[in-house]
C-alpha cells in the first residue's frame, strides 16, 4: 500500500475551489515533487495531508490513517508527517536545542536529556551544533530553514513535507538547504515537495506532479515531465520557468 | 528648466520659463511675509515683557492675555514660514528665499517659546497667593511628616491588596481566556460565560463592583463565601481577615475582566503559522498554546499589562469605601481632624515609590529580553 494516498480531495475557501478532485499516491522512499504556478494548490495539498487543512470532498491515507478532522486522531498522524514551511517558523522565543526538543519530549514523551541527545546529534549533522544555544532571529535565513528541516526530522518521521522551503531564502542560501534535502532523499526518506527549484525537481524526484487550478493536470517521471510533456500548460509552465532562470 | 545638470541646482529660475518666474516671485512675497509674520511675533513678546515689568512695579495690569494672543500667532507664522520654505525648496528657488523662510520659521519658534515661558510665569505670578494657599493644605511639610508614619502604615495594607490581587489577576485572566478560546461546539457555554463575565465586570465602575462584592457576598450563602467571616490572622503585620480577602476578590473580578481582553490581544497577536507549526510536529492545541503561543503572547502584552496592574495598585485605595483601613482611608481621617490635606500628598508619594521604579524595571527587563532574541544587539 502507498504511504499516502489521496483520493478525489476537494478543497474550497468559500466560493473559490483550491483542490478541484486531487488523486495520488506516494510510495515509500519516493520523492514527489508538485509543480506549478503559484495560487495553484500545492501548498493546500501538503496542508491537507496532515490535516492542517479541512477537506469538503475526498479521503486522504497517510501511513494507514485516514485523515479525519478530530483533534486526537490528527495529533496522532502528525507524529509520523514532518512539514517545514515557506517562512521556517521557527519559535523565537525558545533556543535552536529548544526548538528541536519541544516536540520530542512533548509528544513523544521523550526524556529531556535523551532529546537533548538527539537534537545536538542532528544539529551536529548539519554542522550546527554551535549554534543549539542561539535564538531562531540570531541565524541567516538557511541555517532557520535546516533547522526548522531538522525539528521536524527529531520526531523521526515516516514522511516529509516540504512546503516551498527554499522561496523565502536569498540566493545563495537556496543551496545550503537544497542540499540538505537531497541527502534526505539519498537516505530514503519519502518527502513530497511542493518547490519552484526545478533543478531540485528534474534531478532528485522520482516523481513530478503537475499542477494547475487544482488539478493534477499531468504527472510522471522527470525526465518525461520535462522533456516531452504532453499538456501544453506544462509546456507553457516549463518555458517561462526556463526563461526566468529558475532551471 | 535650469535646474543642475552640474551637481547644483539652479538657484535662478530659468529665464525663458514665464510660468517658473512668477511662481518665484509668488515664493518671494510668501518668505516676506513669513519673516514679517514672525518678526511681530517676536516683537509682541518683547514688548510684553517690557510693559510687564513695568505693569509689576506699578498698576494692577497683567499681560496674560497678551501672551496668550503671541501663542497661536505664533503656531501660525511657524506653519505660514514652514510652507514658504517648502515652496522654495520644492522649485530648487533662490538661495535668499529660502534663507528668509528658514529664519523666519526659527524666529516664530523663538516667539512661541517665550510665550509659553512668560504665559507660565505670569499665571503663577499673579495667583501667587492661592499657590501659597494650595502648598499649605497639600504640601505642608510638618503635616506630611507628621501623617507619614500612620499612612504608611495604612498602605502596607494596600501593598499587601494589590500583591495579592496581581497574583490573582494574573491566574483569574488566564483562566477566563482559555475558557475563551476554547475550540469546539461543546464548549461554546463556557465561551459565552467568559464573554460576559468580561463584558459585565469592564463595564461596571470598579467602586460598584466593590459595594456588591463587599457588601453583597457576605449575604449569600455560598460554601466558602460565608465561611470565611471568621478568618482572622496576622502575616508579616498585615491583618487578613473577611474585608482583605472580599477587598482581594473585587478587585480581581475588575481587572481579571481587562487582563483576560490583554491576554487575549496577545493572543491574537501571535501569527498564525506559528500554531500551524506546532501542530504540524503533532502538539496537541492546549500544549500549543502552553508552550508556543502564550509565551509569545505574554511578553507582547507586558507594556499593557503594567497600564492596569498600576491602575490596580492605585484602586486598592477605593476600598476605603467599605471601610479597609487602607493608606486612603488613614489620609482621610487624618486630614478631617488636622483640616489640613497634607497626608494625602503623602500617600500619593507612596504610591509613586513603587509604580515608577516598577515601570522602569519591566522596560529594562522586557528590553533585555527583546535583545537577548533579537539579532543586532
Amino acid at each position: 500500500m502507498a504511504l499516502v494516498e489521496v483520493r478525489g480531495v476537494v478543497k474550497k475557501f468559500g466560493d473559490t475551489t483550491v483542490l478541484d478532485g486531487i488523486d495520488f499516491d506516494v510510495e515509500e522512499h519516493q520523492v514527489v515533487c508538485l509543480i506549478g504556478a503559484s495560487g495553484s494548490g500545492k501548498s493546500t495539498l501538503l496542508r491537507c495531508i496532515n490535516g492542517l487543512e479541512a477537506t469538503q470532498e475526498g479521503t486522504v491515507t497517510v501511513v494507514g490513517r485516514k485523515v479525519i478532522q478530530d483533534d486526537i486522531k490528527l495529533n496522532r498522524l502528525r507524529r509520523d508527517v514532518g512539514i517545514v514551511f515557506q517562512a521556517y517558523n521557527l519559535f523565537p522565543h525558545m533556543t535552536v536545542l529548544e526548538n528541536v526538543m519541544l516536540a520530542p519530549v512533548k509528544v513523544l514523551h521523550l526524556s529531556k536529556s535523551e532529546a537533548k541527545t538527539r537534537a545536538r546529534e542532528l544539529l551536529a549533522r548539519i554542522g550546527m551544533a554551535d549554534k543549539a544555544d542561539e535564538y531562531p532571529d540570531r541565524l541567516s535565513g538557511g541555517q532557520q530553514q535546516r533547522v526548522a528541516i531538522v525539528r521536524a526530522l527529531a520526531m523521526q518521521p515516516k514522511l516529509m513535507l516540504l512546503d516551498e522551503i527554499t522561496s523565502a531564502l536569498d540566493p545563495e542560501l537556496v543551496n545550503e538547504v537544497l542540499l540538505m534535502m537531497i541527502e534526505l532523499a539519498e537516505q530514503g526518506m519519502t518527502m513530497v515537495v511542493a518547490t519552484h527549484e526545478m533543478g531540485f525537481a528534474r534531478d532528485v524526484a522520482h516523481k513530478v506532479c503537475f499542477l494547475h487550478s487544482g488539478r493534477i493536470i499531468e504527472e510522471g517521471h522527470p525526465k518525461k515531465i520535462f522533456t516531452t510533456p504532453t499538456h501544453e500548460r506544462t509546456s507553457e509552465f516549463l518555458r517561462r520557468t526556463l526563461e526566468s532562470g529558475q532551471m | 528648466m535650469t535646474t543642475g545638470v552640474d551637481g547644483g541646482p539652479g538657484r535662478e529660475a530659468g529665464p525663458l520659463n514665464h510660468g517658473v518666474k512668477e511662481r518665484s516671485n509668488q515664493d518671494r512675497a510668501r518668505s516676506l511675509r513669513a519673516r514679517g509674520l514672525s518678526i511681530s511675533v517676536v516683537a509682541l513678546v518683547v514688548l510684553g515683557t517690557i510693559f510687564s515689568i513695568f505693569a509689576a512695579l506699578g498698576s494692577e495690569f497683567n499681560f496674560i492675555g497678551w501672551f496668550c494672543l503671541a501663542l497661536p500667532l505664533g503656531m501660525l507664522a511657524l506653519v505660514y514660514a514652514r510652507r514658504a520654505e517648502e515652496r522654495v525648496v520644492d522649485v530648487d528657488g533662490p538661495a535668499a528665499d529660502e534663507q528668509r523662510s528658514r529664519q523666519a520659521r526659527r524666529l516664530a519658534v523663538t516667539g512661541i517659546t517665550l510665550a509659553s515661558i512668560y504665559t507660565f510665569i505670569l499665571l503663577v505670578w499673579s495667583s501667587w497667593s492661592g499657590f501659597v494657599d494650595v502648598a499649605n493644605t497639600f504640601f505642608s511639610w510638618e503635616n506630611i511628616s507628621s501623617s507619614f508614619p500612620l499612612v504608611l502604615e495604612g498602605f502596607k495594607l494596600n501593598i499587601a491588596v494589590f500583591i495579592v490581587a496581581e497574583f490573582c489577576v494574573l491566574i483569574w485572566a488566564l483562566v477566563v481566556v482559555v475558557m475563551r478560546q476554547l475550540p469546539g461546539r461543546a464548549a461554546a457555554p463556557l465561551r459565552w460565560l467568559a464573554i460576559i463575565y468580561v463584558d459585565v465586570f469592564r463595564g461596571l465602575p470598579a467602586i460598584v463592583t466593590i459595594y456588591l462584592v463587599v457588601f453583597g457576598l457576605p449575604l449569600t450563602d455560598l460554601p466558602i463565601i460565608s465561611d470565611i467571616e471568621n478568618v482572622n490572622f496576622v502575616v508579616w503585620g498585615i491583618q487578613i481577615d473577611q474585608l482583605f480577602i472580599l477587598g482581594v476578590i473585587a478587585l480581581t473580578l475588575v481587572y481579571g475582566a481587562y487582563v483576560a481582553e490583554v491576554y487575549r490581544s496577545g493572543i491574537e497577536s501571535v501569527h498564525w503559522s506559528q500554531s500551524a507549526a506546532a501542530r504540524g510536529l503533532g502538539l496537541s492545541e492546549g500544549q500549543t498554546l502552553r508552550h508556543v503561543v502564550m509565551p509569545q503572547a505574554v511578553r507582547r502584552v507586558i507594556p499593557p499589562l503594567m497600564n492596569d496592574f498600576i491602575g490596580l495598585q492605585k484602586d486598592t485605595a477605593l476600598l476605603n469605601v467599605a471601610g479597609v483601613l487602607e493608606g486612603f482611608n488613614v489620609a482621610r481621617i487624618y486630614a478631617g481632624n488636622n483640616f489640613n490635606l497634607s497626608s494625602v500628598m503623602g500617600l500619593g508619594i507612596c504610591f509613586l515609590v513603587i509604580t515608577i521604579p516598577m515601570t522602569r524595571l519591566t522596560d529594562y527587563l522586557v528590553k533585555r529580553d527583546q535583545n537577548r532574541m533579537q539579532a543586532n544587539s
